[in-house]
């Protein structure tokens, strides 16, 4: 029959020679694959014991950055939740009261701030969209688990501790930089 | 009747029409911005200077250009007049120049504001504005008040557009609020700390062009992209009833007038102002004292209509209107 294609190879069943009917010469090629592979480098790591090393720019857990005196930079202004394109972030906004200057750094804080880690997909947008240098992704993995509830980080989870800051520091691009050091953007910042 | 030509586009408009008016006209591209003329509030207008136009031809009579850019809320069109918008590059500077000067004390704190997302000065500052400011000194700050029991004042943010003090000139009966000092250091005050309380006090709220004057049952609740605008009514005694609930889930969140494409209150299919009382505003928060007609239309271009497909303004809108204006009678026929 006539190929429709022109693609189909016609299959030719050859009797093999006396090199191959023997078989050996095939299997020392093979050995020889497997223990060359004996002296090169590992590609695996013992996980746990051994932890690979990180991008400096690897995206895994969020954190929620306070400022240099303790306070909360996130002022729930919702621009990470209009920005994350799997809708895996909510916010409550309250308003700050008097004698809580320290704890939050602008009028307006959330109250509840919420990730849900199984939608996240980890794309960075929030971190870009955000105005007060709050939300941060970092080197962190979320652990696993058989719950679902669990996968949904609130402000315990997120904000750093006081006394275990994350350094983001080599996250921040230059652009950030330059934009930290240029007098005409000061009004940018409050 | 004068013939004007705005960017291009010729109309006839009765004597004494605006420029700016002739250009909402026409609509679309070359309707100036205008951040203190309201077309619902009398003798509003000429203090903000963001609707400049640049006239090239004054009239038929005396085709002589005027010799410097005009505020378009405020200028008569004449017949035979030429005004350029859009197209004067010039022009555009010069408009730049404006905003910066609105945004000299305005603050940045659109993270933090309550108007962001619907907010008139954000829209101008995103299309003329620069990212950059040439001003050296510290702005000036006031003290947030509650100027009515459900309403509160941000002095900071505040433009003096004057809006609010027509408001309660025109719409209620007894102005108790206006604008204290002169110049640089003039502020919106009760004078005597007097609680604005007017029945109708709360559509100062809808003509504030700026986060300055927000609803206080609203504060810091949701950003207004993150709830749905649903149009509604009630019969209402003392207003049109007619509003905009700003819902989440079953819960309303804010109840607002209904808007037209210019941030203004729409009036009511029968000619009359679409003001909405106190009563409406603040305290129907349920969804059982309404008649939900139906999702609000959003421009697609405004971050309120961001992820809810629902309220975007349809892309085909004269087409829509072209079938919508056949008689209903053709249609019924047409269905047989």
């Amino acid at each position: 029959m006539q190929s429709l294609s022109n693609r189909s190879k016609v299959v030719v069943k050859k009797d093999l020679t006396f090199m191959e009917r023997i078989y050996l010469p095939a299997i020392f090629g093979g050995m020889l694959i497997t223990i060359k592979h004996f002296f090169k480098k590992k590609v695996t790591l013992n996980y746990p014991e051994v932890t690979r090393e990180y991008a400096a720019v690897y995206r895994g857990k969020h954190v929620l950055k306070r400022d240099e005196n303790g306070a909360e930079r996130c002022t729930a202004c919702g621009l990470c939740a209009v920005s994350c394109p799997a809708e895996a972030i909510t916010m409550v906004a309250a308003e700050r009261k008097t004698g809580e200057e320290k704890l939050y750094r602008e009028e307006k804080y959330a109250s509840t701030y919420e990730i849900n880690m199984l939608r996240c997909i980890f794309c960075g947008l929030c971190e870009e969209a955000c105005p007060k240098e709050a939300i941060f992704l970092t080197d962190v993995l979320v652990p696993t688990s058989f719950e679902r509830g669990e996968f949904i980080y609130g402000k315990t989870e997120l904000v750093e501790p006081l006394d275990k800051r994350v350094d983001i520091s080599i996250r921040q691009t230059q652009a950030v930089l330059d934009f930290k050091t240029n007098k005409q953007l000061t009004h940018n910042r409050i | 009747m004068a013939k004007v030509t705005i960017d291009g586009h010729m109309i006839e408009v009765p004597d004494g029409t605006t420029i700016l008016q002739a250009a909402r006209m026409i609509g679309g591209d070359v309707v100036p911005p205008a951040m203190c003329y309201y077309s619902k509030l009398k003798t509003s207008g000429g203090y903000c200077r963001t609707c400049l136009v640049k006239v090239t031809k004054g009239s038929e009579k005396d085709p002589r250009p005027m010799p410097k850019p005009v505020a378009s809320c405020r200028t008569p069109v004449m017949d035979g007049m030429e005004v350029q918008n859009k197209t004067a590059p010039d022009l555009l500077e010069a408009r730049a120049g404006v905003v910066e000067f609105l945004l000299i004390n305005h603050p940045l704190d659109c993270p933090i504001c309550d108007q962001a997302g619907e907010c008139s000065l954000q829209d101008l500052a995103y299309e003329h504005g620069l990212s950059r400011t040439r001003y050296e000194f510290s702005r000036r700050t006031f003290q947030k008040i509650d100027i009515g029991e459900k309403i509160k004042l941000h002095m900071t943010r505040c433009i003096l557009c004057y809006r609010c003090v027509k408001v309660a000139e025109q719409i209620t009966d007894g102005r108790v609020h206006g604008v204290l000092n002169r110049g640089d250091v003039s502020e919106i005050s009760t004078y005597i700390s007097q609680a604005v309380d007017n029945d109708f006090s709360g559509n100062m709220i809808d003509v504030c062009p700026v986060g300055a004057l927000t609803d206080r049952t609203f504060r810091f609740k949701s950003r207004v992209w993150n709830v749905n605008p649903v149009d509604a009514h009630r019969d209402c005694p003392t207003c049109s009833g007619r509003v905009m609930l700003w819902m989440k889930g079953a819960e309303v969140f804010r109840v607002t007038a209904r808007k037209d494409e210019y941030a203004e209150v729409l009036d009511t299919p029968d000619g009359k102002p679409g003001w909405i009382c106190n009563t409406c505003r603040f305290d129907k928060k349920e969804t059982k004292d309404w008649i939900v007609d139906g999702p609000s239309k959003i421009d697609r271009h405004s971050v309120i209509s961001q992820n809810h497909y629902v309220l975007q303004e349809p892309a085909h809108k004269p087409l829509l209107n072209a079938v919508q204006a056949v008689p209903t009678s053709w249609q019924l026929e047409n269905k047989k």
